[in-house]
């Protein structure tokens, strides 16, 4: 059970113990983590688990597909750090992975 | 008991549990469904569920221990018989009840049933909850023939499974075009092309008049044309669940008549999901839609509400429809237009097409093609230029200005 960190903009720390295989969204929707609204249910389709992952945090990742980098890439206010979290399945290699909460998702 | 009655236990539902509990409520909230399971997505049934790509874990809203987790009362297997407004509370069809401050109706759609002769037979199947997936699922591995009777999303989704899964199949279309209903010629045609492409049979104009078996479906009867098959799955649509409402004499007009604040004719009552008949202030009309984001944000905007907020439902609606390898995504509706225009290949099934009115991009219809879809989605409303929108050459951002 990897522990995943997401912190709010505001900077408010939510830690929860997260299941191997799920996804980052699930394990967020699973515990109340606001701004992370995942309409599709982990489809890729809707762009509304946007998150922020910092450079070190993101090496660990499988990269991004393409569909994934359609659905951020009309965003204004993607950044480099932005990942869709519904495509990002959690494991032992990210315990303790800090994930950044965007504000204008809320 | 007080607090917050949910009734239903579909994806309204379990999202309006999560945004309760989100929002900081911290009194009761009892969700009352009729069906065994805590609340699920409907929308992978057709498509990765029946094809057993993903299983009952994948589907459902939330994990199982969520809800006792949260301390909210999911009671399965439970059907609400009537609404009380004057005192307050619903009874159950086992004589239960359960007192609200506020109640949320979230009582979803069920599938149009046919009612022709033979329709009682084995093996005729319909699509909406999972036990009916299992059924399908169950009897996938038997079938050799399976006809599928109506050629809208749902039949198509099916077709596609089915067809990779090495069944014969035949979709059966009243209409003269498959997804007659729901989009324009043009992507009918290409549907048809790609389904036909496939192998499957398409047969439109063609109405179902019965079923022919001995126990067992083994042809369906459609005029003077027999087709054979030893499987049936019935897609013509869906209706309102607005019973229990209508008894409790709310506001039912083609769904439960519900304000922008979700709220029905009675103010301690809101509704959200598939039993709604709400207003759209972008598109400025009412609409009845059979959607899973729309269930989900009109719970939100719902709970909100009951919650003593003012939030206004207000969203452009969007769906999504998984084919083979094809995802096609929508947003709006393309009978609002009056003209289109294609970005893309068709022949390489990625492309959209993008529906215009007096210049003002009010849908598309995008195949394999997500950019165009969040495109379309910030788009709408706003005047674009056709001729830069077909062209591949334009960078889609530089359309957002």
């Amino acid at each position: 059970m990897p522990t995943v960190k997401f912190i709010e903009f505001n900077g408010t720390e939510h830690n929860v113990e997260a299941n191997n295989g799920e996804s980052i969204m699930v394990a967020a929707t699973s515990n109340l983590i606001p701004g992370i609204d995942a309409d599709c249910g982990g489809e890729c389709s809707c762009a509304t688990c946007h998150v922020l992952i910092d450079a070190e945090w993101r090496a660990k990742l499988e990269p991004s597909t393409d569909t994934e980098e359609s659905m951020l890439d009309l965003n204004p206010d993607r950044t480099e750090d932005s990942r869709l979290s519904c495509q990002i399945i959690v494991s032992d290699a990210i315990e303790g992975i800090k994930i950044n909460l965007p504000e204008f998702q809320y | 008991m007080s607090g917050i009655v949910v009734i239903g236990a579909g994806q309204a539902a379990g999202q309006a549990a999560a945004s309760l509990r989100q929002e900081g409520y911290e009194g009761e909230v009892t969700l009352l469904g009729d069906e065994a399971q805590a609340p699920y997505q409907r929308p992978p049934l057709s498509k990765a569920y029946l094809s057993g790509d993903i299983g009952m874990d994948r589907v459902l809203v939330r994990p199982e221990n969520f809800y006792p987790d949260k301390n909210i009362n999911l009671k399965t297997n439970t059907r609400v018989a009537s609404i009380d407004r004057d005192n307050k509370s619903v009874t159950t069809e086992s004589g239960e009840t359960y007192e609200y401050e506020k109640l949320l109706i979230a009582t979803g759609s069920s599938p149009r049933i046919l009612n022709i002769p033979g329709s009682d037979l084995e093996g005729i199947h319909y699509l909406r909850t999972i036990d009916d997936v299992d059924g399908i699922r169950g009897a996938f591995e038997k079938a050799g023939k399976i006809c599928i009777v109506g050629g809208g999303y749902i039949g198509l989704e099916v077709a596609a499974v089915a067809k990779k899964a090495g069944l014969d199949v035949t979709v059966v279309e009243a209409m003269d075009r498959i997804l007659q209903r729901v989009t324009t010629p043009e992507m009918s045609d290409f549907y048809h092309n790609l389904h036909t492409g496939r192998g499957v049979n398409i047969m439109v104009n063609t109405g179902v008049d019965g079923f022919e078996g001995d126990g067992e479906v083994s042809a369906v009867l459609c005029g003077d044309t027999k087709v054979e098959a030893d499987l049936v799955i019935v897609g013509i649509g869906i209706i309102p669940n607005v019973a229990l409402a209508e008894a409790a004499g709310l506001e039912c007009d083609n769904g439960i008549v519900v304000n922008d604040h979700c709220q029905t004719s009675d103010p301690d009552i809101y509704a959200a999901g598939d039993c709604t008949n709400h207003p759209n202030p972008i598109m400025d009309r009412r609409l009845r839609l059979e959607s899973v984001p729309n269930a989900m944000g009109q719970a939100r905007t719902a709970c909100s509400n009951m919650l003593g907020g003012d939030k206004v439902y207000a969203e452009v609606p969007w769906f999504w429809s998984d084919q083979y390898e094809l995802k096609l995504q929508m947003v709006g509706f393309s009978a609002d237009g009056d003209s289109s225009v294609v970005r893309g290949d068709k022949d390489a099934n990625q492309f959209a097409v993008f529906y215009l009115k007096e210049g003002k991009v009010v849908a598309v219809d995008a195949v394999n093609s997500p950019k165009e879809f969040m495109v379309c989605k910030q788009l709408y409303g706003k005047p674009a230029d056709a001729a830069a929108l077909a062209d591949p050459e334009t960078e889609l951002k530089s359309l957002l200005g």
